[in-house]
């Protein structure tokens, strides 16, 4: 049995089978897992919001989908995992309160996935599965011997995707 | 005038942040303790910098269960704020707001009607805690209907980690502790925009 790796908020790590990589109740921010079934090696950024040119202080870049992807994808070809051999699962985005109509706390999640999802897609990398949205928190693994990515969630059964 | 962010504060900041904290938790305590008819004590609260990234198990471990009340104000300063409670202290509450017909006093789930009973809490105390802050500052601040979540601690500090987030790498986070023969403990962050900060602070005089 490996290890699981925490992953923080505004965080980001790699992890090679049999180890795995977790991060704890994902809210609004996205879980993004990044794997290759050659090496088994994977990566998971945990990112709080869609895009780093809109905001001022953006020293972290684990912090935001468009540098946080980038940076893990480079991470993991410095490990000599090649892109086209990246595939995708992300997770999170939900809304954790139903607030009404369009205030940026009420659609953070959608545009952090919408984010998510348009990174991946300029870098090439296809997205095998998602579970995002809703309106519950998620705890996620990433099980790097076989690219499953184990989602739990409060009152609901444990799903792999 | 500069911009607010909790990132380059000088103590003075802190301080009356913490004041505003402390006389709003203050009256939000008062008004819990004559709902409920109780004679409550209260500490002084507790006002901490958080790093946003630690936001999220700054309650209590992450995957913890707890109760998020989130309400948006508007007018003279605009943003949001909310109270949070652990699971506990929030059945413990609840049940006494409903004469100890709350049924599960332990770790369980809310029924339709404690969640109701914790909405109103919510709305109670953080409406006591912006009239509060109101007088302080001549602003008018108006709150919107709360909104209630039950979850993993780091999935609803997620919220107010993201707004923080936005401006900053640091959040405020107000502790405080209340009760009578149970003490329990509540967790207030307000999340004014980022202009609103300036408003908030140079209306008790402060300029920076």
């Amino acid at each position: 049995m490996g290890v699981v790796i925490k992953v923080g908020m505004a965080d980001l790590k790699t992890a090679k089978a049999p180890d795995s990589l977790t991060t704890l109740g994902l809210g609004s921010c996205i879980g993004i897992a990044l794997w290759d079934s050659t090496t088994k090696i994977g990566g998971l950024a945990h990112i709080m919001l869609p895009d780093s040119t809109r905001i001022r202080n953006n020293s972290n870049i684990a912090k935001f989908a468009d540098t946080g992807i980038v940076e893990l994808v480079r991470q993991m070809e410095a490990l000599g995992v090649p892109r086209r051999r990246l595939v995708a699962k992300i997770a999170g985005g939900a809304k954790m309160f139903e607030v009404s109509g369009t205030t940026s706390v009420g659609n953070i999640g959608e545009k952090n996935a919408i984010a998510s999802k348009k990174v991946l897609q300029e870098l090439g990398i296809p997205i095998l599965a998602e579970d995002t949205g809703l309106n519950y928190g998620r705890t996620v693994e990433l099980n790097c011997s076989n690219g499953d990515y184990i989602i739990k969630a409060v009152g609901k059964s444990v799903k792999t995707i | 005038m500069g911009k607010f962010s909790f990132d380059n504060v000088n103590s003075m900041y802190i301080d009356v942040l913490r004041e505003l904290g402390n006389i709003g938790a203050g009256n939000a305590t008062t008004a819990i303790a004559s709902m409920l008819n109780l004679t409550i004590d209260m500490k002084v609260p507790n006002v901490e910098l958080k790093a946003v990234e630690d936001l999220g198990s700054a309650i209590c471990p992450e995957e913890e269960i707890i109760v998020g009340i989130f309400l948006e104000v508007q007018n003279d300063i605009s943003g949001s704020m909310m109270f949070l409670m652990r699971l506990k202290s929030a059945h413990y509450l609840v049940d006494r707001l409903m004469g100890g017909m709350g049924g599960d006093k332990g770790e369980g789930e809310f029924s339709e009607m404690e969640l109701s009973a914790m909405k109103e809490i919510g709305n109670i105390i953080a409406g006591s805690y912006l009239s509060a802050l109101s007088t302080m500052t001549n602003l008018v601040i108006t709150p919107s209907v709360p909104y209630i979540a039950v979850d993993m601690a780091a999935s609803i500090l997620s919220v107010p980690a993201i707004q923080f987030g936005q401006f900053g790498d640091n959040a405020l986070l107000i502790e405080t502790e209340f009760g009578d023969e149970v003490m329990m403990e509540g967790y207030f962050i307000l999340l004014p925009d980022e202009d609103s900060y300036d408003k908030l602070l140079s209306s008790l005089g402060i300029t920076f």
